[in-house]
């Protein structure tokens, strides 16, 4: 799947799907990277070296500091993949050096499934079904 | 890529003038290209926002304490509230803990050059543009007058994309940058009579509700003081999200006005008032100055004080400029106010100062106030004039 360029690199990893927005300020622990977003579709799941997919982001600008955080707790996810890039996520992947991607049909993507993120290129590939 | 680079701009991304310079041009370039901007443009000023350690956390510090290493800010920027007074937080009863990171916070800021008097009212202490001039800031309220009431041009910001501003002076056009992105799309007819602060801060609570993100033209508003204005500006960018309102006779910007018309009454107003007031506050706190009080406030703040003592039980905090409480100190007015029990605090306020658990309820002529008092802090509120939150202080 073609999408576009938010920020380089390229990583394999397990795909996270939620279809729920996230907002990392206040909704994922910095030190766990858990969801912890009351009621939300991933409450009480971790992020942590997972290809995370979700629609986009929502909330506090400093959210991107969460994601920053968790980069420093080695909590982050390999990578982000979004239908819309939210500036607060775009922010928080550049400051945190998380390959990202936007402009993804994620309803294309199984929770579980293995992907490749090839961001320079902006290409999201399913590798196993 | 629609976004095109000046070979200046390149230089930046290509890490020509430093880590935290390329780091910040990544910033922009890539929130250039998510709004299909075409080009940079220069700004005259930043404020930044994110700066209370109470919202950073160590995280947040330790990206700042990085960037500090070899990034200089290009243009004049000053910073929003911080979580404390920075030199009187002690009698103001801040954890020693909490003053040791917030004063690291400050310092980070003050490697990088940022002007570190800690305001969401630059336009009150120097940091002042004027019509038609592009600045990146971050804090909703100030965002919201420098658009509004002063014509100036800028989005709404986070804490990290307007410090990449003011490491590279430049901001990508996009948003309210561009003139067809701030033209009125419904009119306000207002029809009830305001008075102080308070009520400009119910209107806001109105409009913004009503309006979302939606630019009002708001018409019936005869005159309002900067002070007024200041309140407004922060209600509405709180209930609604508004980056840029038109009000007839009063704010500059030329906009067609929108046929789609809504009328705000007297019984709008009052629901709004009825909504920020909750049932059985005992009130323990009193707090002016969201946003900053400005120091003809302070003066008049200073008369009702004089002589006067605060009651037991109950804390004041009239938060302002650290530059504004040097010219009361000047005046006398911080004697006053102090001598009589309440306290005029710099750089902080009650929203973003670590204060959950410390009161149950608040008292304050600010609906923004009353906004995260609730959310943030868990307080009941009452919503006053400036006049009867004194009265409530020494009663």
């Amino acid at each position: 799947m073609q999408g576009r360029k938010i920020f380089k690199g390229k990583v394999t990893g397990e795909a996270l799907v939620t279809g729920d927005d996230i907002s990392f300020y206040g909704g994922c622990d910095p030190e766990t990277g858990e969801i912890v977003e009351k009621g939300h579709h991933l409450e009480g799941k971790s992020v942590s070296g997972k290809v995370l997919v979700f629609p986009s982001g929502k909330g506090s600008t400093v959210g991107s500091y969460v994601l920053y955080a968790l980069k420093k707790a080695e909590k982050a996810p390999l990578a982000i993949v979004n239908k819309i890039m939210d500036p607060v996520v775009a922010v928080g992947c550049i400051i945190s050096e998380i390959p990202a991607v936007d402009q993804i049909d994620i309803g294309k993507i199984q929770n579980g499934q293995k992907i490749e993120v090839d961001a320079d290129n902006g290409v999201v590939t399913l590798i196993e079904g | 890529m629609g976004l095109i680079l000046t070979p200046e701009e390149k230089e930046m991304l290509e890490g020509k003038h430093g880590k935290a310079t390329q780091k910040a041009m990544e910033i922009i370039t890539t929130l250039g290209e998510i709004y299909g901007a075409k080009r940079l443009i220069p700004v005259a000023s930043v404020q930044i926002a994110g700066v209370s350690y109470h919202n950073l956390g160590e995280a947040g510090l330790e990206y700042l304490s990085e960037i500090a290493e070899d990034g200089r800010v290009r243009v004049l920027t000053t910073l929003n509230p911080a979580g404390m007074d920075m030199l009187e937080w002690k009698k103001h009863g801040i954890s020693e803990d909490f003053a040791v990171n917030q004063e690291r916070v400050v310092d980070a800021f003050e490697r990088m050059g940022v002007i570190t008097t800690c305001t969401c009212t630059p336009y009150l202490i120097g940091n002042l543009p004027h019509y038609g001039e592009h600045i990146a800031w971050a804090e909703s309220s100030a965002v919201c007058f420098a658009n509004s009431v002063i014509g100036a041009l800028t989005n709404r910001e986070g804490g990290p994309s307007a410090l990449a501003t003011a490491l590279t002076g430049k901001t990508a056009e996009y948003g309210f940058h561009l003139d067809e992105n701030r033209v009125a799309q419904v009119k306000y007819d207002v029809q009830a009579e305001l008075k102080d602060t308070d009520d400009f801060g119910l209107l806001g609570h109105v409009i913004g509700t009503r309006t979302g993100k939606t630019i009002p033209y708001i018409t019936g508003v005869e005159k309002a003081s900067t002070e007024e204005l200041k309140s407004f500006c922060a209600s509405v960018a709180t209930y609604g999200g508004v980056a840029i309102f038109h009000m007839e006779g009063i704010t500059p910007n030329k906009t067609p006005i929108p046929d789609k018309t809504e009328v705000v009454t007297q019984d709008d107003l009052h629901a709004a008032r009825v909504d920020l007031d909750d049932e059985e506050v005992k009130i323990d706190f009193i707090s002016v100055g969201c946003p900053h009080a400005s120091i003809k406030e302070i003066a008049e703040i200073a008369v009702m004080l004089d002589g006067k003592k605060v009651a037991d039980g109950k804390t004041v905090w009239i938060t302002t400029a650290k530059p504004t409480k040097d010219l009361a100190i000047k005046m006398g007015y911080y004697d006053i106010i102090e001598n009589a029990g309440a306290f005029l605090v710099a750089d902080a306020c009650c929203a973003v100062a670590p204060l959950k658990g410390k009161f149950t309820g608040l008292m304050t002529d600010s609906a923004k106030a009353c906004f995260y008092a609730r959310g943030k802090n868990k307080f009941k509120t009452e919503i006053r004039t400036i006049e009867q939150c004194i009265k409530e202080a020494i009663s």
